[in-house]
């Protein structure tokens, strides 16, 4: 208790100034926060979010196939514990080879159950997860394309990939929504569908595969030239070189800023909106618009805060083990 | 000794030839398919591509915001009226977005600077409110905060005329918000002579005060001296409207429609936490050393930060926040969500309107595209400015 209270004068009132800091802040933290606290204990109709759970969770998926999403959700989250008990076996037991066919099994018989249901009836946070995590396995390759495109010694290519990556990094992500919205459907046969899903998730590959390569290219640029000497020296072709020993060094120095981009292009994927997807947010306008969940917008945006904000945390935690795991900073 | 040649296909610099020419045949070949098909397809749907509608009247309003047109031979700034062109239409989002832009990213980058100096104070109070902020709103999407400020905050504010008038003339009410405004009542050239006059003195003190390290100090004094003398004997050409509430509407200063004010609040609160991240990263990637070197040489806590901490810091600062203008000014696009009209959303009403959203969306990616162009120029100047200035 004394230490306490000497800590809190050590940090608070040192002196006649940190006094004065104090004081405002405590003013500006009990103006704000006291009415917000008073309305979320006493005013709030929080009663509106388990109402609404389903919608948020799965849109207007029909709710009798709704075990489709569950069933996947199962098989993802079987592969993930799996992955962490294969990372703590030994080294060369079955244990260990285990999780990449699994997952590979997982993720087909999950987009065999999901896609059942037309793609016009995906949304809530399910659509938000579908549209992060096709997009960003789409940009990934395509970003590290890009960026030996652009360290490349070959002028075309350079140019090419340059310009591209330019010009992605040059305009709003709306506005390459937009394009992929209005221009798939000219590129494919007159009698195909072009899913609005799947134009999105063009557009944001498109969009995060530029801003991926950016950090790839950094990453290129700071392998040691001796590395290739290296593997020049011992024979190795330089597909074999660049797959072995290149490219792991590369991106592994970046994962920090890549694992910074996958937050930024989940949280951004609430711009399907715009072009009217009902992902997470789009779901939530919509309920907003039912005259039963009217003037509740203060609730359900609060939770939806919550709700990125855990899930922006969670993918920070995984990309701080990741690192952890890749022995970044300590090598 | 014979020299044997090497076959082609074994020649380093021969297959490098080749394979850019098959990238080059490769990227014309998709280029000019992917646009022969949109082409093909558009002629198919009855909408060749042109840009022709850029001169037919628009028909429709524009809530908010003005252009620079030419009437009677004389250059006006006039609102946008529906008798105007498409193309004038386009120029009045591109005003709206430039105004959001420009002061988001002054009010963005000082709240920041406040923020990420914030985050290192002494103070566990304010170190920690610092904190909580920066996290919470890096980690939400901006629309999402977009929504919560224009449908949760601004459209639930009483209407204006239950809304009292704070502090002398300030209005907040669901029909935006209400601010004191200056209004041109005398003749402005005597004024922007003392302007310049002002300017000339800024320069000359900054010249004179350089030798003592203090040239942005004596410009300073030298701007505000003449400025007031010269007001002082000019006069101020303006007086102070403030908005008042009349019998159907409030009349005088200047509105701010909640639009507005929610897409600036939200890029603002937005932009301004991962400035403070960079300031913070910038200020503690300093190494310990630099400041206890200077604490040792007798410099003060203030002479230390201006002269040893800042300088340093600003140079690693300057290209990641100069890349966070370029962000806030691509994010105002997101306005369209709330109904603000910038550049996007008039870019939507067009497309719809004319069936033109193919060209349209071209024309709004090059004026992005410029626009970025712009300000990473500038912020590379700025960044050599700096460099000099302060050493590499």
């Amino acid at each position: 208790m004394r230490a306490a209270i000497a800590g809190a004068r050590e940090h608070l009132f040192s002196g006649p100034l940190n006094t004065l800091v104090t004081l405002l802040t405590a003013g500006l933290l009990y103006a704000v926060g006291r009415p917000i606290v008073t309305w979320a204990l006493s005013e709030a109709r929080w009663d509106v979010i388990p109402r609404t759970a389903r919608l948020l969770a799965i849109g207007p998926y029909p709710p009798q196939e709704a075990w489709r999403v569950w069933l996947s959700l199962a098989l993802v989250l079987g592969c993930a514990a799996l992955s962490v008990v294969a990372a703590r076996a030994r080294r060369r037991s079955l244990v260990r080879r285990l999780p990449v066919p699994a997952w590979l099994a997982a993720l087909a018989v999950s987009v065999a159950l999901v896609a059942a249901v037309p793609t016009n009836l995906w949304g809530g946070m399910f659509l938000t997860l579908v549209l992060t995590v096709a997009s960003l396995a789409i940009a990934f390759p395509l970003g590290v394309l890009l960026a030996l495109g652009r360290t490349s010694d070959l002028p075309i290519v350079r140019i090419l990939s340059t310009a591209f990556v330019e010009l992605m990094r040059g305009v709003p992500l709306v506005s390459v929504l937009f394009l992929a919205w209005l221009m798939v459907p000219l590129f494919v046969p007159e009698n195909w569908r072009s899913p609005q899903v799947v134009r999105a998730i063009i557009g944001f590959a498109l969009f995060n595969a530029a801003y991926y390569s950016e950090y790839v290219r950094g990453g290129l640029q700071g392998v040691p030239k001796g590395q290739h000497e290296g593997a020049w020296a011992l024979g190795l072709s330089p597909t074999v070189t660049l797959l072995h020993v290149v490219l792991p060094q590369a991106i592994r120095s970046v994962i920090p800023g890549l694992v910074g981009q996958s937050i930024t292009a989940f949280k951004n994927t609430s711009l399907v909106v715009i072009i009217g997807l009902l992902d997470l947010l789009g779901i939530t306008q919509s309920i907003l618009a039912n005259p039963n969940f009217l003037g509740l917008e203060r609730e359900l945006y609060l939770f939806l805060m919550v709700l990125y904000f855990a899930f922006s945390s969670l993918l920070s935690y995984g990309g701080r083990r990741l690192e952890q795991s890749m022995g970044l900073g300590s090598r | 000794m014979s020299v044997t040649s090497v076959p082609f296909w074994r020649d380093v610099k021969k297959l490098g030839l080749l394979a850019q020419v098959a990238a080059a045949v490769l990227a014309l070949g998709l280029t000019a398919f992917l646009v022969v098909t949109a082409f093909r397809g558009m002629v198919a749907r009855g909408i060749p591509f042109t840009f022709a509608f850029l001169g037919a009247e628009a028909g429709f309003t524009i809530s908010e915001g003005s252009l620079l047109a030419i009437e009677d031979g004389r250059l006006v700034w006039r609102p946008f009226r529906p008798t105007d062109t498409y193309l004038a239409a386009f120029v009045t989002g591109l005003m709206n977005t430039l105004r959001v832009a420009v002061i988001g990213i002054v009010v963005a980058t000082s709240l920041g600077v406040f923020v990420g100096v914030g985050r290192l104070a002494k103070n566990g109070l304010l170190s920690s409110l610092s904190f909580a902020y920066v996290e919470l709103v890096r980690n939400t999407p901006l629309l999402l905060q977009m929504f919560f400020w224009y449908f949760a905050v601004f459209l639930n504010l009483p209407a204006a005329r239950e809304a009292a008038a704070w502090y002398g003339g300030l209005i907040v009410s669901n029909q935006g918000a209400f601010l004191p405004w200056p209004r041109v009542t005398g003749s402005l050239g005597p004024f922007l002579l003392v302007l310049v006059l002002a300017a000339v003195a800024a320069v000359v003190g900054h010249r004179w005060g350089r030798a003592t390290a203090r040239g942005g100090l004596f410009g300073l004094v030298g701007f505000f001296v003449v400025a007031a003398a010269g007001i002082a004997v000019v006069g101020l050409p303006f007086t102070l409207s403030y908005p008042e509430m009349g019998r159907f509407r409030i009349a005088g200063g200047t509105t701010l429609s909640p639009e507005f004010a929610a897409v600036l609040l939200s890029l603002v609160i937005y932009t301004a936490a991962f400035v403070a991240e960079v300031i913070r990263g910038a200020i503690q990637s300093l190494h310990a050393g630099q400041t206890e070197a200077a604490r040792a040489l007798g410099l003060t806590y203030g002479q230390t930060m201006r002269l040893v901490v800042l300088p340093q810091a600003v140079r690693i600062a300057i290209p990641p926040i100069g890349n966070l203008h370029l962000s806030l000014m691509k994010n105002t696009s997101l306005a369209v969500a709330v109904g603000y009209p910038d550049l996007f959303n008039v870019y939507r009403t067009i497309g719809n309107q004319s069936g033109r959203s193919l060209e349209g969306v071209v024309i709004v990616m090059i004026v992005y595209l410029a626009l970025s162009l712009l300000i990473s120029g500038a912020i590379n100047a700025y960044n050599r400015r700096v460099m000099r200035t302060w050493g590499g």
